[in-house]
Order: C-alpha cells, then structure tokens, then sequence
C-alpha cells in the first residue's frame, strides 16, 4: 500500500499521461512480463477520432469517397449521441501509436494507454499472425507512399479514372489477401523497391504474352499449360491476379491495385484475431488498473470510474434481451482469458480432464503468454473455451435449416454439448466461413480472353445477385474482357449457377 | 515513451474525403435540397441542412453469401431449451438470435448527414448565375485595400513592431558583444571583494571597460527598429440592391405572398453569395405605394384598388435618390397576383420598359397564383398585368415573367429565371 497518487480528479496533463504510462509499464514489464514496442501516445481532438475512425483507424490513408462517406456515417451517430466513440485507437507500427482523446478523463486516459499501449501492443508485437503478415516498421512510410502516390495518379489521370480503379479495387479487397504464409517474412519497403525494379521488366512479358498465335494440338496445348504456369493458376487472390496480368491496366493501375491489396492484406490479422486482440488488452488493462489501485497510484474513486467503463465494455447481452447483437468480442475473449488463468491457478477435475497442459501448471501469465502468442480467434477458442465458461454463459446452438418449419435446438451447455458448442462456435470466427472463397481458375488464352472464377459453395450458401453483378462489372472493367463467375458446390462439384459480365463499350 | 500533442495539427482530415463523398451522391443531395427550401422554414434556408442519403446511393459492393441452406447460431443466455427442442421461428428474419453473430453482413441501411450551410448553399445555387452580372463600369471602380507585406525600416509610431525590434535589437548585442547587467554587477563585487592590489586593478579596469562598452553599445538603437509594412492593393467593390415589389391588395392571399416571399428569399440568398453588399428596398402598392421593412412587407394586408404604376414609380423614385445606377447593380423583383386597374397597364409597362429596365441588371416578375390553380406554369390566357409585360418579355434583354401556384415551383422557375446562360454571358461580355 504504497505510492502516490498519480492523479486526482478528472484532469491530466502531459506529466500526468507520463507518469501513468511509466507506472503501468513497470506492472506490465515486470509483473506480467509484457513485450511491446516503444509507445508513442497521441493527444487527439474528437473530430480527428472522426477522421481517424473512418480511415480504417489509419492516420495518413489516401483520400476516397467511401471514407468521407464512413465519416459522415459515424459523424452522424456521434451527434445523435446514440454512442459514444470508442476511447481509444491504436495502430499496429513501431513505436507502436495508440491515440487518446483530449475530452477523456485522467482515468479513462489511464485505462486506454493499459489497454492499447501495453495489451493491443503486445498482442502486436507477438502474435504469429501479426509477426507473419506486417511490418509495423514499415506500414507508416508505406501509407505516406501509397496516398502520394494514389494523389499524383489523381492529379495526373483524373480524380474519376482514380476514382473508378479504387471502387473497383474495394470492391475486390476481401479477394486480395494471401492466406497462406509465404516463405520469408514480408518487408514492404523491400516488396515495393523490388516491385518497382521490375515493373518494366514484367510490362514487357504481357506483350509477349498476349502476342500469341494459336497453334494446332500438342504444342499448343503445351504452350497454353505453360502459360497458366506463368499466370500461376489458379490463384485465389484475384487483386494479385489483376495486377498481374491483366492485359489492358496501365503500369500505374497496377500499382493502384497493389496498394489496396497490401493494405488489405495488413489488415488481415485484425479480422482474424479479434477476439484475442481485445481479450488480451482488456485482461492487460483489467490487470494493470487493478494492481495501480492495490499500489495505492490509483485512488478508490478512480477505480470506480474504471470499473464502471470496464464492466460496460465487457458486457454480454443473452440472446433473449432486445440489445442483443451477437457475441462481444470483448466480453469472449476476456472472460476466456480470465478463465485460463483460473485453470492454471485452481483446476477442477473437469478442467484437469480438459487441459491437462496448463491445468494447475501455476504461472498464468506465462500460459497466456503462449495464447496469445500462437492462436488466432478459431484455434484459440476451438482449443481454450472450456465447460466451465459454456456453462457460465449458459451457451446454446440453434440450428436454422431452410427445409424445417422449426428451429432446432442443436447443442446445449451440457456434458453431450460441450464438443459441438466449442467446435460450432470456433467455426465461426473462420474468416474463411464468411469471405467467399472465390479463384480465378482460367482464362481462355487462345482465343476471347475470357476469364473464369469459382467460387466454392458450402452449404448452399451461394452469392447474393445484385451485389456479386456490381463487383463484376468491376471486375471486367480491370480485366477488359467477358469475365464468367461459376458457383460450384464445394462436394460434388457440380455448377449451381453461373454470372456473367462483358465490360462496358 | 513519447506523447505527442496533435491536437493543434489542422483537423478536417477527412474535408476532401468528404467532397469526394458528396460529388459521388450530387444527384441524391441536390435532391434533398430542394426539397429543403421547399419545406423548411424560410429562415432556415441559410442553415445547415440534414440530409439523408438512401442506401444505394453509395453502395460498396462485395462478394457476399446468402443465408444459405442452413444457419448455425451460437447463442448465451439459454434459459429452457435442452437438446433437441424444436422452436418457432421468430418472426422477422433472424429474429431471437439476432443476425449473425458479430459479423457486419446485409444491407447497409439509408443513413443521414449534416451539410454545412456552405455547402448546402454551393449545391442550392449551383450553376445559378444573374445575368450581366456586373457593370462593366462598377468593375473598374475599384476601391484601395491594405494587407499586411513583411516588416520596413521606417514608419509610424502605432506600426513598430516591438518584437522584431527587439529581435533586431538582440541580435546587434550579441553581435557587438555588450557586456549584460549581471557581468557588470558580478565585476562590481569582485572589485569591492578583492584584496590583492593587482587584482582589483585589473578588475577595475575590466569593470571599466565593460561599462564603457554598456555605453558604446546601446540597448536599443535606431537601426534595430522595425515596422510593420502595409501594402496597398485594388479591392473590387460589389455592391447590389435588390428591389422587391409586391402588391399587398386584399386580393394576394397569405399562399401568394408565401410563394413571393421564398421568391424574394432565393433572390437573396444568391445576391448575397455573389456580392459583398446586397441591399432591400421593399415596396408594397395597393393603388399607392410605400417603401416599408420586411416586417410589414410580408405580414400586412390591405384593401384597395391596385395601382402598380405606384410601386415602380416609387422603384424609380428612390434609385434616382439613393442608388446611382452608375455604383450600384440594381436587381428588382416584382410579385403580383395579376389583377391591375385596366388602365394603368399601358403605363405600368411603358414606365417599365423606359426607367425601370435601362437601369436595372434584371428585373423579375413573378405572377403568384392560388394552390389549386390547375396550370400552374404556363399560363394561358393571362392576367392583365401578364398580358401588359408579355411583349417585353421578348424584347427586353434583361427581363423575364413566370406564373406559379405551388411552393415545389418556386426553385424549378427560380433556376429558370437565373440559370446561366452562355448566350447573354458572352453578350455581357462584348
């Protein structure tokens, strides 16, 4: 109980944000032995949280329509106070950058820099998906590059040719993304120097490769194969396609297409471990707040506020109230985590059956540690969701089938449930589940240039019509021939239904 | 760790983003603002506008699944189901599970937004332009303005701009090496303090010749001064009186005179857009007319004959008074239900046609009519006064009449009356 306060009252200062952010270093450091890069906080106005929310929470994106739109949108709830905005936003770079609003109290400062500073950093900096997929050295330069870059295309073709490539690119994002690690880590300074060396080198290869005259049996065939090779069919990722042989693009489209792929493809941790993402800062921000209040930096009117935020960020609605509005990622991953460490701490028999890896192993934060580092949302909640949280969220599966005039109460929180609950659930933080799994399988190199794309269809789940024809006009518009989408069921193979596009005159 | 104050860097990131924005949804928000000056209040059509922008008027397509043959929810909160029990299904789509979970699928719904009142002006009167725009005459009238140009070495008293002075003043002592204050004090000490001969005679002298420096160099000299230097430059003056005219007999209804008065609110509007200083004179006739403020222009009904000589005899009387046709751009717009004496139509049109339109900009009449007035812009047949003007109509350059009965006809004709038109621009321009 000792130590002095390090604030009173709702005000801060810049020696008090400092101040905050030194002692709750020295709990995450030393006491739950955290790994984060070197923070840089933000003292930011609500309007430029605005700004910020609706460029993806990136401080220097290039300028579109759809972000002055998300602006509005979010400016909008704002005002009719129907929300609050979210107390924090942090970005994955380093020194990693979390921002705080200057209307926030000195408590609510301290919950966000416990929160982003130490839990959403860490989380960054050690989670193999993140460690896989970005380069938080890099990404800061990276967006000052591309928003120049996207500008001078701008002003040198016209904000409506820019504008059409970026609508068309959007609308391909969610198909621009590797899922698969690639051999070396990636370095976008390095991709775009490289990238730029041989720019030339490749624009010259489409000529070649379009340049040629169909031939008769073997040898064509051969050379058609050997086409595809270069074309590296099939590929999922259909930005990366585009980009790359698209006959029609003009070497800056490409780069325009590349921009936005990168960026999506550095914002695909996100998508995949939110859960664990939030989960983790709140049970870093829960744990440091916690421990500056026993240490007496915190003083019991202080901690009150903070639990009072900390409990509405964590709050789970049941199925039954009107707020309900899915599962809070927050509220998931916390609780989660909360309860590894209670396995690690005091197993029952049920948890020693179910983990016999950490139950009773002692050192929470080291096997939190390890979670946090090796899981993303699926695997973390097919493997750590336990009996004992299924049965304190009282968690059910209801199974809705097209055919059946009633729902189907698959699973309960029961002894027989248990399996299918954590398995059901863990299925559907797959982002592989909800993004399309779309290919680019072939393009008639001989003869109309028309391209064929798949999208494999799992249980009946096929495209929405409207929206899958607008993303194909765009999709012609980048490759400039017939472009022909095939649904094809995932099990027997056979073509549900086919979408076609001619692009425009 | 480093905190950074941002606070102070220019906000409105997102300004060009939002441009952009509403560049691509123009068609929707011009909608929405005409239908603003339609149902507001006429006050507010200055103000900042809510609009709301449909769904699709901004559609960011993706690639994205239907609900598919089968839907898995994975619920909290279970209060009596077990295993196997069958339930109806709510009503209303994915109800009592709510969507799915956590996942932002479906349609976005049709959101709204605050225009600024500088950019719902900028769409309201886009392409809206007044012919002859300006005297060529008023153009070269130029009046002198003075801005700020960088700092000089000689001026007023009130001009001395004690900061860079003492800048330059700074820099000179630095330069020339003036002993400060302390060193002198600390010599003094010293000097008094020693107590070997030698020593306190070099200090003495050291002493000495610092204050003799403090001398030499003074703190402040003429050549440190500075001045703020103003430049004088041309500043255009525009400056425009706007005239409205409007017959308050008993026969205009509180519907006529609403029409008039959103007429007359556009006219101002955009004047004032376009010029400096706008300045109203409102004129009500009956069979005499007065000059009165906006008040009793727009509130006060009369009785009496109708007389609508008086009102721009009246238009004619005070331009001679107070606006000299060679300073000012001179607008008029005259509301009127139609009904006139008889009898003074030859005059009303001659007057019209000879004092009125060689000293105006543009002269507007509008004929106001009651809300279940079938035809409601053209007008066949015509009122007395209609048929009186119709001749200068086409003959008058600078003069143009429409008939309205629904509030919704005001901006259509409005933009009829004022939209730009290349012909009379490039004439203007000879």
């Amino acid at each position: 109980m000792s130590g002095e306060l390090l604030f009173e009252g709702k005000d801060w200062s810049f020696e008090t944000l400092q101040m905050i952010h030194d002692a709750a270093e020295v709990v995450a450091k030393q006491e739950l032995g955290l790994d984060t890069f070197p923070n840089q906080i933000e003292v930011i106005t609500t309007e430029q949280m605005l700004d910020a929310y609706s460029s993806t929470g990136m401080p220097l994106l290039y300028r579109h329509w759809s972000f002055g739109k998300r602006f509005a949108q979010y400016e909008g709830v704002y005002r009719a106070g129907l929300q609050g905005l979210a107390y924090e936003i942090v970005i994955n770079s380093n020194p990693c950058i979390s921002y705080v609003m200057e209307e926030n109290s000195a408590t609510m400062q301290a919950l966000v820099i416990a929160h982003a500073a130490f839990g959403h950093n860490h989380f960054f900096k050690n989670n193999y998906q993140f460690r896989q997929w970005t380069d938080p050295a890099g990404i800061l330069d990276y967006l000052a590059y591309a928003k120049n870059y996207i500008a001078a295309c701008e002003e040198r073709y016209g904000y409506a040719e820019v504008e059409r490539l970026l609508d068309a690119a959007h609308a391909l994002s969610a198909q621009g993304v590797d899922r698969y690690p690639r051999k070396r880590p990636m370095s976008l300074a390095d991709e775009e120097k490289r990238d730029r060396e041989r720019r030339e080198e490749r624009e010259r290869l489409y000529d070649d490769l379009w340049r040629t005259v169909p031939r008769s049996g073997e040898s064509a065939r051969k050379a058609v194969d050997h086409q595809r090779a270069l074309l590296r069919l099939p590929q999922e990722n259909v930005l990366y396609f585009l980009e790359k042989a698209a006959p029609k693009l003009h070497a800056w489209q490409r780069e325009v297409l590349r921009i936005v792929r990168l960026i999506a493809q550095y914002f695909y941790p996100q998508q995949q471990t939110k859960v664990m993402n939030e989960g983790c800062a709140t049970y870093c921000h829960y744990r440091i707040m916690s421990r500056l209040h026993e240490k007496g930096q915190i003083s019991d009117g202080s901690y009150l506020e903070f639990l009072q935020s900390h409990t509405n960020a964590i709050r789970q609605p049941t199925a039954h109230d009107p707020s309900y509005s899915g599962i809070n990622p927050y509220a998931l991953g916390f609780d989660i985590m909360r309860d590894i460490a209670r396995i690690v701490g005091e197993p029952t028999e049920e948890d020693r059956h179910w983990f016999p890896q950490i139950a009773g192993t002692g050192d929470e934060m080291a096997a939190l540690r390890d979670v946090w580092a090796n899981y993303r949302d699926d695997s973390f909640i097919a493997q750590f969701l336990s009996p004992h949280l299924m049965r304190n969220w009282r968690l059910f599966h209801i199974v809705d089938k097209e055919d059946a005039p009633k729902l189907r109460v698959e699973a309960i929180h029961n002894e027989r449930g248990y399996h299918d609950l954590r398995r059901s659930l863990a299925s559907d933080y797959e982002v592989g589940r909800h993004t399309p799994d779309i290919q680019v399988v072939d393009v008639d190199l001989a003869g109309t240039r028309r391209l064929v794309l798949h999208h494999r269809v799992f249980e009946g789940k096929i495209l929405d019509v409207v929206d899958t024809a607008l993303v194909l006009r765009h999709l012609t518009a980048l490759w400039g021939y017939d472009v022909v989408l095939e649904e094809v069921d995932a099990v027997t193979n056979e073509v549900l239904k086919a979408h076609m596009a001619s692009p425009e005159a | 760790m480093r905190i950074v104050d941002r606070r102070l860097n220019p906000g409105g990131k997102s300004f060009s983003n939002r441009q952009r924005f509403l560049r691509r949804v123009r068609d929707t928000v011009e909608r929405a603002v005409r239908e603003a000056s339609r149902e507001r209040a006429i006050e507010d059509l200055e103000n900042a506008q809510e609009v709301t922008v449909p769904a699709d008027g901004a559609r960011e397509p993706v690639f994205r699944h239907t609900a598919g043959e089968r839907r898995d929810f994975i619920l909290p909160g279970n209060r009596e189901y077990v295993e196997g029990d069958l339930i109806d299904r709510p009503s209303g789509d994915g109800g009592g599970g709510g969507t799915e979970p956590g996942r932002g699928h479906g349609q976005e719904d049709a959101f709204r937004f605050v225009l600024t009142r500088e950019e719902f002006l900028s769409i309201f009167l886009d392409d809206l332009e007044l012919p002859d725009f300006a005297k060529r005459g008023l153009v070269d009238a130029q009046k002198l303005g003075s801005r700020r140009a960088g700092y000089t070495v000689s001026g007023t008293p009130a001009n001395l701009s004690l900061g860079r002075t003492m800048r330059m003043s700074l820099a000179r002592r630095i330069a020339m090496g003036r002993p400060k204050q302390q060193i002198v004090e600390r010599l003094e000490r010293e000097t008094a303090g020693a107590t070997e001969k030698d020593i306190a005679d070099l200090l003495e002298q050291e002493l000495k010749s610092a204050r003799a420096r403090r001398l030499r160099i003074p703190f402040l000299d003429p050549v440190d001064l500075r001045y703020r230097r103003f430049e004088r430059f041309p500043r255009p003056v525009a400056q425009a009186v706007m005239f409205c005219l409007m017959d308050v007999s008993g026969s205009m209804t509180e519907h006529m005179k609403d029409l008039a008065k959103r007429f007359f609110m556009l006219l101002h509007v955009f004047l004032t857009r376009r010029y400096q200083r706008v300045e109203i004179v409102f004129i009500r006739h009956t069979d005499e007319a007065q000059e009165v403020d906006e008040e009793t222009f727009f509130r006060s009904t009369e009785t009496g004959g109708t007389t609508v000589s008086s009102a721009l005899v009246e238009m004619d009387r005070i331009i001679t008074d107070r606006y000299d046709p060679a300073n000012w751009n001179i607008y008029g717009a005259q509301a009127s239900d139609g009904d006139n004496m008889l009898s003074d139509n030859d005059r009303t049109r001659m007057l019209l046609q000879e004092k009125i339109l060689p000293r105006c900009q543009y002269f507007a009449y509008l004929e106001v009519a009651n809300s279940n007035e079938t035809s409601p812009i053209s007008y066949i047949g015509g009122s007395s006064l209609w048929n009186a003007y119709a001749p200068l109509a086409t003959s008058a350059r600078n003069f143009q009449m429409r008939r309205v009965s629904r509030r919704d006809h005001i901006y259509p004709v409005f933009r009829e009356l004022f939209q730009r038109r290349e012909g009379a621009n490039a004439e203007a321009a000879k």
